[in-house]
């Protein structure tokens, strides 16, 4: 496959302009209509299901020559998936990419929203696998469209306030449900509730495609994003009570990494970009020691 | 002192390079030709163009090759190439009337007008290894006619014969123009046109399963084989600037027809009642499960209960049916969630400091 030209053999991006076309057309009605989740006729990819599909066709629909393509897997560039995937769009569209997040115009992420702010211009596109909030109260897509076309998500209240009858708070860790601009409820994709706030009046495009189950939607810039809650049990966002280990950074999601079979553990920045640009910066975390020459 | 994960890249390279390696297997054994693929394991060909939606032998062959066998990776391989392909014409629809008859039975009847014609079948083969195939080199014994008996005669469907005397559901002519499940998002509740058309090309395991459920009593349908045919159609396609119809080739299908017990409902007077299959290739056990299920899925047209049963329930079926979609959404977990298992593990670890904390004040 590597010896055929993906640029004769296929068209830029992949998908032919037709189908560029539909998806752009679910994706303008996805903005004009906030968190509305809008059918679109999801395409066999050269990935499998499950594997970003969605996402993969909205980036492509969204890409033109010019764009700086940014591709990220729980945060980091380098996760296999995330090699693929941009590896995919430096084969069929031939575009720059970078790690960086200020500089990419189109982002493609799985299960993170990047700790750098986003800015007006930018694209931030989600991978999603089951883009139906009501899904696992409710099974049948013929039922959960009818709750929201009649905005009816009293059953999602139900659930919430039975985890704090029973845990003494809302046990959602991550895809912690929202409610957009008053009106629809949306899963924000498997992101940790801790990028929730982000969602809300980003001035960046946030587009979210679920690929299996053909759905697109969509927060137009400086759109409000509520993540639910009670009153008395007000959302609130959680990570791991450490600083990064890398480099210092107090503010940022953490991964946990174990580092030997005694119980030994370190915590890193999910995002590599922002935990890179502050070693870059000369910020030192707990065990930051500069690699070693020759390492990988 | 932490070693980042780096290095998915060269990992990636390497694991396909394996794979490639893996594929060929011991270099000392000849490779396989796609020609041998597709004249010796033509059924697993057949069941790649069915699940994959594309008629094409030699890609199949092509894609179980690249697949080391694993048939639904060929599926897969063939879906996503067809989905690049673009649609030049839609055929006139398949005559099945004038099929070239390779194998023709009905359960229904003892004989009847076309005859009975088994074929090239493993039906009444004894399954017995034969290990006079392990030697090689040997061609089958001569004699056997390799097409039906009849080549050029119409051979008329069984339910046309129960039609006649009004015992069996009228099936009036259609033209609607058919949904595309593959250029248009599923929406349900679908008609049966959409469902036959997810089931032709839907996993043939599940297909059967379902089929098997409805036989053991899930959404019993006392079904009948009336009729299964296997041959060869021809496909026609209108030319518009000739103003007739060219013919362009001939395609092999797999089609069932059964024929159901019914004893009538509130609104449906006693009579048989159908269910139908129709597969590319000759795939049998596909073409008989799927006209089970389809008979199954129409309950509510015919008006007889729902009673919850997993075949009766469109939804369940056709959402769960492909296994493209199935095999890509199940295998995904192996895909890295350690954002996600680190925001459950700081919840977890919350709730249990929280139930500690609370047992140690009861105590």
């Amino acid at each position: 496959m590597s010896d055929l030209s993906p640029q004769d053999a296929y068209n830029f991006a992949y998908l032919d302009e037709q189908t560029k076309r539909m998806i752009r057309r679910a994706i303008l009605k996805g903005i004009a209509v906030p968190g509305c989740q809008v059918p679109f006729a999801s395409r066999e990819m050269p990935m499998p299901y499950g594997w970003g599909t969605g996402g993969v066709q909205v980036t492509a629909a969204c890409l033109v020559p010019e764009d700086r393509l940014k591709v990220i897997d729980q945060g980091a560039d380098d996760t296999t998936n995330a090699v693929s995937i941009r590896r995919f769009f430096q084969r069929t569209a031939g575009v720059a990419t970078t790690g960086a997040t200020g500089e990419a115009t189109v982002i493609q992420t799985r299960h993170r929203i990047p700790e750098t702010p986003l800015t007006e211009g930018q694209i931030l596109v989600f991978q999603v696998p089951i883009p139906e909030p009501l899904r696992f109260l409710e099974p049948r897509e013929t039922e959960t469209r009818k709750m929201h076309e009649l905005e009816e998500y009293g059953l999602m209240h139900v659930k919430l306030y039975e985890d704090v009858a029973r845990h003494g708070q809302i046990a959602t860790a991550y895809a912690y449900p929202v409610k957009v601009e008053g009106r629809y409820v949306m899963d924000p994709s498997p992101i940790p509730k801790f990028d929730n706030p982000k969602l809300s009046g980003s001035p960046a495009i946030q587009l979210f495609g679920a690929g299996r189950e053909q759905r697109i939607y969509a927060l137009p810039p400086w759109t409000g994003v509520v993540s639910l809650d009670f009153d008395d049990h007000p959302f609130e966002t959680s990570k791991a009570p450490h600083d990064c280990d890398l480099c210092g950074a107090k503010d940022s999601y953490l991964d946990e990494v174990i580092t030997d079979d005694q119980g030994g553990r370190m915590f890193v920045c999910s995002d590599t970009d922002y935990c890179a640009g502050r070693r870059a910066r000369g910020m030192k975390g707990r065990l930051w020691a500069p690699e070693p020459e020759g390492a990988a | 002192m932490y070693v980042a994960v780096k290095g998915g890249e060269r990992a990636i390279d390497n694991a396909h390079q394996w794979l490639a390696e893996e594929r060929r297997g011991d270099p000392s054994v000849p490779e396989l030709t796609i020609p041998q693929i597709r004249e010796q394991m033509r059924l697993a060909v057949n069941r790649v163009m069915a699940e994959g939606s594309l008629y094409d032998p030699d890609l199949a062959a092509l894609a179980i090759k690249q697949a080391r066998g694993d048939l639904i990776e060929a599926v897969f391989l063939i879906r996503a190439y067809r989905t690049t392909l673009p649609r030049l014409a839609a055929s006139r629809p398949v005559d099945t009337g004038a099929m070239v008859i390779d194998r023709r039975i009905s359960a229904t009847f003892k004989d009847l007008p076309g005859g009975q014609v088994l074929g090239p079948t493993f039906d009444y083969t004894h399954r017995l290894l034969d290990f006079a195939l392990m030697a090689e080199g040997g061609a089958p014994a001569p004699g056997a006619p390799t097409t039906g008996a009849s080549p050029t005669a119409h051979v008329p469907h069984v339910t046309g014969f129960l039609n006649r005397d009004g015992l069996i559901e009228a099936a009036s002519p259609d033209d609607t123009p058919p949904p595309d499940l593959t250029r248009q998002p599923m929406e349900l509740p679908a008609g049966r046109a959409l469902r036959l058309q997810a089931l032709a090309r839907a996993d043939e395991g599940f297909v059967l399963s379902m089929a098997y459920s409805t036989q053991r009593g899930y959404g019993r349908t006392h079904a009948f084989v009336g009729e299964l045919r296997i041959g060869r159609v021809a496909v026609e396609v209108d030319i518009p600037e000739l103003g007739f119809a060219v013919g362009i080739g001939e395609i092999e299908l797999t089609e069932c027809e059964t024929v159901n017990q019914f004893r009538g409902s509130k609104t449906e007077p006693p009579q048989f009642t159908r269910g139908y299959g129709l597969v590319p290739g000759q795939s049998e056990r596909k073409a008989i499960a799927m006209s089970l299920v389809d008979r199954a899925l129409r309950w509510q047209e015919l008006g007889e209960d729902f009673t919850g049963a997993p075949a009766q329930d469109e939804e369940f079926v056709l959402m769960h049916c492909d296994n493209i979609q199935a095999t890509g959404f199940l295998e995904h977990i192996k895909l890295p969630h350690y954002v996600d298992f680190q925001a459950e593990l700081e919840l977890v670890r919350k709730l249990r400091a929280e139930a500690q904390a609370m047992q140690e004040a009861a105590e």
